[in-house]
């Protein structure tokens, strides 16, 4: 759109800076709502009625922790890496919102349309690791460094699945850019079924939703935080608004990759009955609810798995089979250009 | 826009690249060079290559540097270990190979400055077909051989990596077999 009385380069600048603006919001915003949304979920799950006393449904409980976060003593552990202890919480917020400026929200509402913005996705989540990492060997603490080996070898193991699981869609979209994947995936299929990827690639689907657990540390793949064993990982030695970071580093991971698991399987923006214009951002949305409802669903209904589980899990198992998924999609798509006639 | 970032970049990755060598904190001069390949990386798209600058990311930055960290974390180098060399050694090497590089450098920089677009695939031409698919049908085709190679050369690696961390008992077995 063009803003009356601006010259062309000013008019990209001012809608940039919008869009970035909006989109970082997008991933800062709910997480108040999706910490309350967890406890929630938590009590219900366990016949209790979570958080009530703040606000009407307990709403504003987040907010109350946030100001006891703040009020919380800083401490800083007299043998710690100073300077890598001070980076780490400050990495743990940056992939979420770099991944963002690459998802499309709505028809022409994203920040960038880079032609490889899948890999910029990958990029982003292979660094997030050493947010985790670096704050586990930063402190000076033995439950803190295991916790922080342990994440980054869970995270190696599962990043490989994660960059096989997709590779299905790229064949079939026939670009890595997150833009025409979304625009591949319009229309219907046989009249009523929405084009979506997930039809397409079920396999493909289910192995990314695996590797998004493990890739975010939820349960049932929250080895680096397991508090029986681990005091509770790789944040054992902070406090105060650092440990926030880590804790909203990691809903906005979910939110991020949930943003991605849509764009990529569930059709991005693609909704009915709706005009596109506002109702894409809308069903984009609502798509990244529902995954956000199952992460936490996930997390308070399984147990967690155990170290030499998830090793065989990742490798043994999700490795093989996106590897076989890809080689089969691979065939399909051939088969449909008719490269073997 | 361009040259401001490129200096940005450029400043960067040469000044952390200082930094690997002049630190001697492991852990810190890993942590360096994870940054000089994400300014590398900067400099790639600045030159309209994005796909090396992911990729760049992605298998550097990402994968190889983190397992260099897992490695630096596990042994707790807290300190400069000394290398097995005697010190006087070491300066003979360090000597020897800076002049070498000084060499290569001062061949490569003999010649005219501004190189200016060479190769069959001008950059316009690259950005026109698509950057992934440009590597993509030039590796596959042009540069087979060598791609397989490679990957045959990778193979040898993981086959060696597992080999070596069996235990002594499940060697000996793998070797008797036939």
């Amino acid at each position: 759109m063009q803003i009356p009385g601006l010259s062309p380069d000013l008019n990209w600048f001012v809608w940039t800076v919008v869009k970035v603006v909006a989109l970082m919001t997008a991933v800062l915003l709910p997480v108040p709502f999706v910490v309350w949304a967890e406890r929630k979920v938590a009590g219900h799950s366990q016949f209790r009625p979570g958080p009530i006393r703040v606000g009407p449904y307990g709403l504003i409980q987040p907010f109350a922790d946030v100001v006891k976060l703040l009020f919380k003593e800083e401490t800083l552990p007299a043998k710690a890496n100073k300077v890598v202890y001070f980076l780490a919480p400050m990495i743990a917020l940056l992939p979420a919102i770099t991944v963002m400026s690459v998802v499309p929200v709505g028809p022409s509402f994203y920040a960038t349309d880079v032609n490889v913005g899948l890999l910029v996705f990958l990029a982003m989540s292979s660094l997030g690791v050493y947010a985790i990492t670096l704050a586990g060997w930063a402190g000076n603490n033995k439950y803190g460094l295991i916790g922080g080996l342990r994440s980054s070898a869970q995270m190696i193991s599962y990043e490989l699945s994660m960059g096989l699981s997709v590779i299905g869609v790229v064949l079939l979209a026939g670009s890595l850019s997150l833009v025409d994947i979304v625009e591949a995936q319009g229309g219907t299929l046989f009249g009523f079924l929405p084009r979506w990827y997930v039809f397409y690639q079920p396999v493909g689907f289910v192995a990314f939703v695996l590797t998004m657990l493990a890739e975010t540390n939820r349960v049932p793949f929250d080895l680096p935080e397991a508090e029986a064993e681990l005091v509770a990982g790789y944040h054992v030695e902070y406090s105060s608004m650092k440990f926030a970071a880590f804790f909203m580093g990691e809903y906005m991971n979910m939110l991020a990759i949930s943003a991605i698991c849509t764009t990529l399987f569930l059709g991005g923006w693609h909704g009915p009955w709706l005009p596109p214009l506002w109702g894409g951002p809308l069903w984009f949305f609502a798509k990244v609810a529902v995954l956000m409802v199952c992460f936490l669903w996930i997390r308070w209904t399984f147990p967690r798995l155990r170290y030499d589980q998830l090793m065989n899990l990742g490798w043994k198992v999700l490795l093989p089979l996106t590897l076989a998924n890809a080689m089969v999609t691979a065939l399909g798509v051939a088969l449909r250009e008719g490269w073997f006639r | 826009m361009t040259p401001i970032f490129f200096l940005l970049f450029a400043a960067v990755a040469l000044g952390a690249a200082l930094m690997v060598v002049l630190q001697r904190n492991p852990v810190a001069s890993a942590l360096y060079l994870v940054l000089a390949f994400c300014s590398l990386a900067g400099l790639y798209v600045l030159l309209h290559a994005p796909f090396l600058a992911a990729v760049q990311v992605i298998v550097y930055a990402g994968a190889i540097m983190v397992l260099f960290l897992f490695v630096i974390m596990l042994l707790n180098l807290q300190k400069d270990v000394e290398a097995g060399l005697h010190r006087a050694a070491r300066r003979v090497f360090g000597w020897l190979l800076g002049l070498v590089l000084a060499a290569q450098l001062y061949l490569l920089l003999r010649g005219p400055w501004g190189l200016g677009p060479q190769g069959q695939e001008p950059a316009a031409a690259v950005h026109a077909a698509g950057n992934t698919q440009t590597i993509g049908v030039r590796l596959y085709t042009d540069f087979l051989l060598p791609f397989e190679v490679t990957s045959i050369l990778l193979l040898v690696a993981i086959v060696g990596a597992v080999v070596l961390s069996l235990r002594k008992g499940e060697r000996e077995g793998v070797e008797e077999a036939p």
